[in-house]
This record gives structure tokens, sequence and C-alpha cells, in this order.
């Protein structure tokens, strides 16, 4: 006998078909990593998104206050391991800003040359893997193509391929190989025509425009009133780069170069001149023009390595001799914040005299990125959800240390 | 604006709320008593000359040697700072806030010091906050929503404290 109610709607409220809690992660390939994202959805329209993080936790803070500031640039390699240059940089200048060492003029060029580097390895994973994040698989592996390039000339410099550890307080570990500079000169030569390939595959693609162009879009007031920095910052329109706003110890490694903010100033970005206008579509701060900063970022590390290059073998002074591990450090405290590829990574130091710091700090840039995610994706589709996360190009190495 | 000149106009609005500054430190910084500490952050971000708008990161240090014998030449009383890092993105200038806070309320072990949120004033707050409660052990008063971050809900004790101890056993997990 078939079930009767008295009120047929009693089942449709039992049964609740409006809200549903979807998990997305923490193995989530378009996740970057282990990030986990709890989505309260109605249909295909995501209310609410909550993020989980910690799964790589590693307590790199606490090791730190074990460690001399040396023996600690390795943990800060696989903070953000996209990036490991970028961050023994920030650390090193923070060690050295309350050590108050002075670097020669060639130790400052040659810190540009590989920081410049990084930062172009660093979004060539985050351009290829935002292709991999909206389902185009070819993009990855050609951005992969020419990265290995750059680890090679790194692994040449340093020996490792990944967590390099090269910048250290006081310098580098070595000075570059001979003939180094013609490769590296090389490889710029050789990389820059195509770039135009990846704009192609991925900038002025009709399916990739459809699926960023207007989506996720964020005011500059909202990405300052969360602490976003870097590309995510300048996608929306805001002018502001350490490497030229940055404390004085930062911005000296730049002084006298040539190179401008990639940020859109009445409708035009710098340097964009013979690369893709701007598709009409797309509106300032959505998740394609934070993917154009990273493209244009490219070039302009591009011009800067070999700015950088021509200064370094014209420099006088050494490549930075790394201080002795049982320096003590003055008392006092530091803090310092440089602009990596995801953006500003601030290192802080405390120290009460020893050899051993008594607390140290890292501010995460992926960190206050991803915290706005909870903002950004209210009200979008579920499927727009990596697109809105990749755009933001988060390392979760660096947001859980 | 230089270090100073942020130290006589917080001083003329707030009078001693500002319980002390050190202007020649490599960093120069200026402390602020405990419950007016949102205030003051509201107030620095929306002045005109100020305006700091761009809320870099919150630290916590813990101030505390458990031997009793260096912990005597030591110079300073157990305690734990708060230190908010700020700068303004349109002045470009940059500021250190710190907050000097008990080790523990009231003296009792176990009852977290507490300091109003600045979450706000600045949205970048709430997660910093919830990782400095989270691993510091402080308590955010106001916050909305204060739970722990990086470290699973049902952890236990506060790692970044000073004589915190590593536990021996977590969910079958041998942990030393």
């Amino acid at each position: 006998m078939p079930l009767e109610l008295e009120d047929p709607r009693v089942i449709e409220f039992d049964v609740r078909t409006d809200e549903m809690l979807v998990n997305m992660g923490p193995q989530h390939p378009s996740t970057h990593g282990v990030l986990r994202l709890v989505l309260r959805t109605d249909g295909e329209v995501v209310s609410e998104v909550e993020p989980h993080i910690g799964y790589l936790h590693r307590c790199a803070e606490k090791i730190g206050e074990n460690l001399t500031p040396r023996q600690w640039v390795p943990y800060t390699d696989r903070m953000d391991y996209l990036a490991g240059m970028n961050m023994n940089l920030g650390w090193s200048l923070c060690v050295e800003k309350l050590l108050d060492h002075q670097l020669s003029e060639k130790a400052l060029h040659l810190r540009v040359i590989i920081a410049e580097m990084g930062r172009i390895a660093s979004h060539l994973v985050g351009m290829g893997a935002y292709g991999l994040d909206l389902g185009s698989f070819s993009p990855f592996l050609y951005a992969f193509r020419e990265r290995e390039k750059i680890l090679d000339l790194f692994e040449e410099a340093c020996g490792a391929r990944l967590t390099y550890s090269y910048i250290t307080p006081g310098g580098c570990t070595a000075d570059l190989p001979s003939g180094w500079l013609q490769r590296c000169a090389d490889f710029l030569d050789q990389f820059e025509p195509i770039i135009q390939e990846y704009h192609a595959l991925l900038t002025t693609n009709a399916i990739f425009i459809k699926r960023t162009a207007g989506i996720g879009v964020m005011s500059p007031e909202m990405a300052i009133q969360y602490g976003c920095t870097g590309p995510v910052l300048r996608g929306s329109g805001v002018d502001y780069d350490l490497r030229r706003d940055g404390e004085a110890r930062y911005t000296e490694m730049y002084d006298g170069y040539a190179f401008e903010v990639i940020s859109e100033q009445n409708g035009h970005y710098p340097k964009d001149h013979d690369y893709p206008a701007v598709p009409k579509d797309a509106v300032l701060g959505d998740c394609w023009h934070r993917f154009y900063v990273r493209m244009l970022e490219v070039v302009q590390s591009v011009d800067l390595v070999r700015q950088a290059i021509d200064r370094y073998s014209t420099a006088s002074g050494d490549y930075g001799v790394p201080i002795k591990l049982t320096t003590k450090l003055p008392k006092g405290e530091a803090y310092l914040e440089t602009e990596a590829p995801r953006g500003q990574m601030g290192f802080y130091l405390v120290s009460d005299g020893n050899a051993i710091p008594w607390r140290v700090r890292a501010r995460s840039s992926s960190f206050c990125n991803l915290s706005v995610t909870a903002d950004l994706c209210r009200g979008c589709l579920i499927a727009d959800i990596p697109a809105v996360v990749g755009s933001l190009d988060v390392v979760m190495g660096e947001i859980d240390r | 604006m230089t270090g100073t000149s942020f130290v006589s106009r917080l001083q003329q609005k707030f009078g001693d709320q500002i319980t002390g500054s050190n202007l020649e430190a490599v960093d120069p910084w200026i402390e602020v008593a405990p419950e007016s500490i949102a205030e003051v952050c509201q107030f620095l971000r929306d002045d005109e000359e100020l305006a700091f708008d761009l809320l870099n990161c919150i630290t916590a240090v813990d101030y505390f040697i458990a031997d009793p014998k260096k912990a005597a030449k030591a110079g300073w009383e157990p305690h734990i700072d708060v230190v908010y890092h700020m700068s303004s993105v349109s002045k470009k200038h940059s500021l250190v806030v710190k907050v000097r806070l008990p080790r523990w309320k009231d003296g009792v072990e176990g009852q977290l010091p507490e300091v109003p949120t600045v979450s706000q004033v600045w949205r970048t707050a709430d997660w910093h906050e919830r990782e400095v409660f989270d691993l510091s052990g402080v308590c955010f008063t106001g916050h909305p929503d204060l739970r722990r971050i990086l470290c699973p809900e049902d952890w236990v004790g506060y790692p970044l404290r000073k004589d915190y101890e590593m536990p021996l056993e977590y969910h079958g997990i041998r942990g030393r």
C-alpha cells in the first residue's frame, strides 16, 4: 500500500533540496595544494564559501626560535616552494636590516638577477596552473618547458632545483659560475618571443576570456581592506609595488633600474603596446586582469634581468660573504617586506642578543590573498570557484607555514 | 611623516593612552594601552594625514623564561606583546604599534589575556587574529569568529608560547 501523507509538502521540507553543503578539497587538484573549501550551494549558485587551512602547517616559526638565521634559510624555501629565491631574499634582507649589514653593489645586482628570474619561474607556474584550473591542459606544458630552463640555470648557480637556499644573510652562498650570464641572456632572448604563444593560448583565447572576464571582481578598496598585495592588488588598479614604494633597504636594489609598476592607469597598462588589448568583457579587478598583470610582470622581469646582467658585469665588489653561523644578533627587532611574486612577503625578527632569534614571524602574502575568497565567491557559480581561487595564485606552503 | 610626528599627533588625540614609544629602534614603535587599541587603530586608518589603510601583520611575542635565574637577568617581567605592523598605500609610510598584555588574565593560568579586536578596522585582522589566538593564546574580544585556524580545532595549548610542551600523543599519533 502506497504511503499517504496528509500534506504532500511535508516531504519537501524534510528533504530540503534547496541548500547543500559541498566539500571541495583538500585533495582537489584545482585548489593548488591542500586547501579545503566548504561551499554552501543553492543549486549551482554558491551562497557561502569557507576556506579551511592548516593542512600543511609545519611549525616554521617555532623552529625558527631554535635555529640561527642562516640555518632557517632552508625553511623559507619551503614556504613558497615555487619562488624559493624570493623567500630567501626576504629573510636575508630582514636579518641584514637588524645587523645593519651593507652589501656591495655587485651583490645587489646579483640579487636582482636571481629574484627576477625567480619571479618569471613562479609566474609561469601560476599561469600554467591557472590554465589547468580552467580545463586547458596545454599551456601548462608550454609554461613548464620554459620554467625548466630557468631551473637548469638555478641548478648551475646553487645546485638545487626547487629549494635553493642561495641568497643568504650577508650575500649569496656562491658566485655565479663562468658563462652563466651569457646562458641567462641567451635564455631571455629565446624566451621573450614565446610569451606571444602564451597570449595566444590563454590571454586572447575566447573560452578563457569567457571563464575569467567579469568573474570575481574586486574593488581596490576591498583589496586593501583585506590586505591583498602583489598582482592581486595591482589587478584591481592600485599603483603599488614594493620594488618602488618599499623600504630603502629593499628599493636600493632597484635604484637606477628603468621599470614601471604594472597596474592599469586610465585604462592603459604600461608596456601594453605590443601585447593583446583588454577584452571588452573584462572589468578592472576581475580574474582576467589579475592574470594579465602576471603576464606583463613576466615581460617586466625579463627587462629587469637584462639591465641587471649589464650592471652586474661592470659592478665592483664581491658577491657577498655570508655571515657566520654564530654571529650574535643585536638586541632589537626588525620587520621587512619584499615584493615576492605572490605579494608582499614580510619577515619579522625579534632578538634578545643571542645568535638564535627570540621570535621569528613570516607574514604570508597568500594568507591575506586567500582570506578574500569568502567575500569574492559569494553568489558566483560552483564552476567559477576554481577560476576565482586560481586567479589569486595561492601557494599553500606559504599560507600554512 | 616621521616617527616623532606620529607620536605627537597620537598623544594630542589620546593622551596617556599612548603608554610608550621607542623612536631610535630599527623600526620605531609606539605602545598603546590594550583597552584603547581599537580606537587608536580606527583613528590611524581614518585620519587623512596618517591614512594607514593596509594592515601588514599582527604578531604576538611571548616574553617568558622558565629558568628563574635566567629570568632575573632578562630585565623584563613575563608578558606578551601584540605587535601590529601597518602601512599606507597612498602615503607610503609605515608604523609599528605594540600592546603589552599579561601572559594570563588576572594571573590565572589558562585564562587567556584579552585585547579588543581590530577586525572591524581592517578585514586582514580577522585571519591574523585567529592565527595569533591559535598559536600564541591571546583572546581578541569582539572578534566575529575566534577559533583555531592552523591547528586542528581540538588541539590543546598554544604552540608559540615559550612554555609550550609538545603533546605526547594526538589521536593515536605519537608526538615525541
